[in-house]
């Protein structure tokens, strides 16, 4: 749905550039739900930006269902973003409109007739939750209340694909909860492809598909959040999983062998370490170690401490390898 | 002089304020309203980015913003001449007022229309929201209350530039003040004059404020 390579923007000023997106390449699946991930100023916000071109990339191109948006005029642009919805980090609604006047507008700039805009706008008001609060103004709401608003408002075109701005960073962590599932429920019940940016862990862990980690434009590792927590080494699923390194056991007679495993996927479901423990006789230990369930997936990590050097466990680290375990 | 005689004189007084600020008020506020959102509009990153177009533009509004009004008055009068067909009395009076209020309530509003969030903004324009419309519907809207206490601003503005309007024969409240009170030591009219002044000032300070309220939901 989302087609974007070799994405460079660079902003100047007088004295000096910053380049905030070095060549970013991504593909966003219908369906999926893309998290990016990263601190400020990594260049997140403006990648999104670029995505329906309230930002001018530099070099690269950007296509949404397969239509490319790069070099659109500017009326054909605009009637494209028609189909593409944007949530906002902090709501960026009309406060002179009411919560009903703020999804209309977004069906007044559609050009859709009066007598449709009042039904959408009541069916809009629905699936977010918040009919009871159609005459409210934007200053009354709760927070949550207002990015529900967002959210509605960026459904009310139709669009096929969302955009979302740290649309949780300015909420707490029960809301972010309850907006999280709310985007998973659109997500599956619309089949919404959404592409997120965010600083928080949590949003990847709850509702992404797949993920991407970015730093001083670049992403350093992207697929999906199944795929990267096998890859060895790498950041999102050390992050997602942080495992007490320090935890060691103190070397009986023999030695012991120290080994980091993460499971997901299916495997997960499955008895690992009593299997280990059965076949081998081993008097396998865990350090540390969660399970979790991610969008996705369920996942878990641990650190096992083997009885006896690494040498006389090749065995059973192989049979873990067999079973689809990364070591 | 008698009381009714400082009523009749204050009576007429009070009209022809009225008349050459309220249409001034009118005039102001379109030429005004065109010229603020011109100057947003034309900004570096505005909507219409149009650099050069803004800079002359912004020269233009403090040229006339830094001209005393009394010389504003005076200067003016050939236009004056054009456009009304004389140059003295009151409605003559209408044509520098409005030229001198239109720079003063451009800049209030061009500050206005700034405070709307630009994340706003940008929300109607990734929603693919045509100009005109981000301009009606969003920047206008929402400055509106900040539009409304401008426009207030402008119209006191107005009737203080008013009282410099006997210059050319146009009359008004302040006329009167200058002529009776200050170079006939009418001390009554002078006061009665200053009275009217202050109580119109209020008044028009107090709609105003109760419209703004209004239209603020922030």
């Amino acid at each position: 749905m989302i087609e974007i390579s070799g994405l460079r923007k660079t902003y100047r000023s007088r004295k000096r550039s910053v380049v905030a997106v070095d060549g970013v390449d991504l593909h966003v699946g219908e369906g999926e739900v893309f998290g990016v991930l990263g601190q400020s100023g990594a260049g997140k916000s403006t990648l999104l930006r670029c995505v329906n071109m309230l930002e001018r990339p530099d070099a690269g191109t950007v296509a949404v269902g397969g239509l490319e948006l790069t070099n659109l005029r500017r009326e054909r642009l605009r009637v494209a973003r028609h189909g593409i919805g944007m949530i906002h980090q902090h709501f960026a609604l009309l406060s002179s409109r009411t919560v009903a006047g703020n999804v209309a507008f977004a069906l007044e700039v559609t050009g859709a007739p009066r007598a449709e805009r009042k039904a959408r706008v009541a069916e809009l008001l629905e699936l977010v939750g918040l009919s009871e609060r159609a005459d409210a103004y934007p200053a009354q709401l709760s927070g949550g209340q207002k990015q529900r608003v967002g959210i509605a408002r960026a459904l009310a075109a139709r669009p096929k694909v969302l955009l979302s701005d740290e649309a949780t960073s300015a909420l707490d962590p029960e809301t972010t909860e309850s907006i999280l599932r709310l985007l998973l429920d659109l997500n599956r019940r619309l089949g919404l492809t959404i592409l997120l940016i965010t600083h928080e862990m949590t949003v990847v862990k709850r509702i992404c598909t797949s993920a991407a980690v970015m730093r001083d434009g670049r992403f350093v590792e992207s697929g999906t959040v199944a795929g990267l927590l096998r890859q060895p080494g790498s950041e999102l699923a050390r992050d997602l999983f942080p495992l007490d390194t320090s935890a060691s056991v103190a070397t009986a007679g023999g030695g012991v062998t120290i080994v980091d495993i993460t499971v997901s996927g299916d495997e997960a479901d499955e008895p690992i370490i009593a299997d280990l423990a059965r076949r081998f006789a081993s008097d396998v230990r865990i350090l540390s170690g969660s399970v979790e369930t991610l969008a996705a997936t369920r996942a878990g990590r641990w650190r096992l401490a083997l009885p006896g050097a690494p040498e006389d466990n090749s065995e059973a680290l192989e049979y873990l390898r067999k079973r689809g375990v990364t070591l | 002089m008698t009381w009714s005689e400082v009523f009749e004189l204050l009576s007429v007084g009070f009209q022809e304020t009225a008349w050459m600020v309220g249409v001034a008020t009118l005039l102001t506020a379109v030429g005004g309203l065109l010229v603020g959102v011109l100057l947003v509009l034309t900004d570096r990153g505005g909507l219409l980015p149009a650099p050069p177009v803004n800079a002359v533009l912004g020269l233009i509004v403090n040229v006339g913003r830094s001209l005393p009004f009394i010389i504003l008055l005076v200067a003016v009068i050939p236009f004056t001449r054009a456009v009304v067909g004389t140059s003295i009395g009151t409605d003559a009076a209408i044509v520098p007022l409005t030229i001198g209020a239109i720079p003063f309530f451009a800049r209030i509003v061009e500050s206005a229309l700034r405070e709307v969030p630009a994340d706003v903004v940008a929300a109607a324009t990734a929603m693919g929201a045509t100009r005109r419309q981000i301009v009606g519907k969003v920047l206008l809207r929402e400055a509106l209350p900040g539009l409304v206490a401008g426009l207030t601003i402008t119209v006191i503005a107005l009737v203080g530039y008013s009282a410099m309007a006997g210059v050319v024969g146009g009359g008004g409240l302040g006329d009167l003040a200058i002529r009776y009170g200050y170079q006939r030591f009418e001390t009554e009219v002078m006061i009665a004059t200053v009275v009217a002044l202050v109580v119109l000032v209020q008044v028009v300070q107090m709609v105003g404020d109760v419209l703004a309220r209004r239209l603020t939901r922030r």
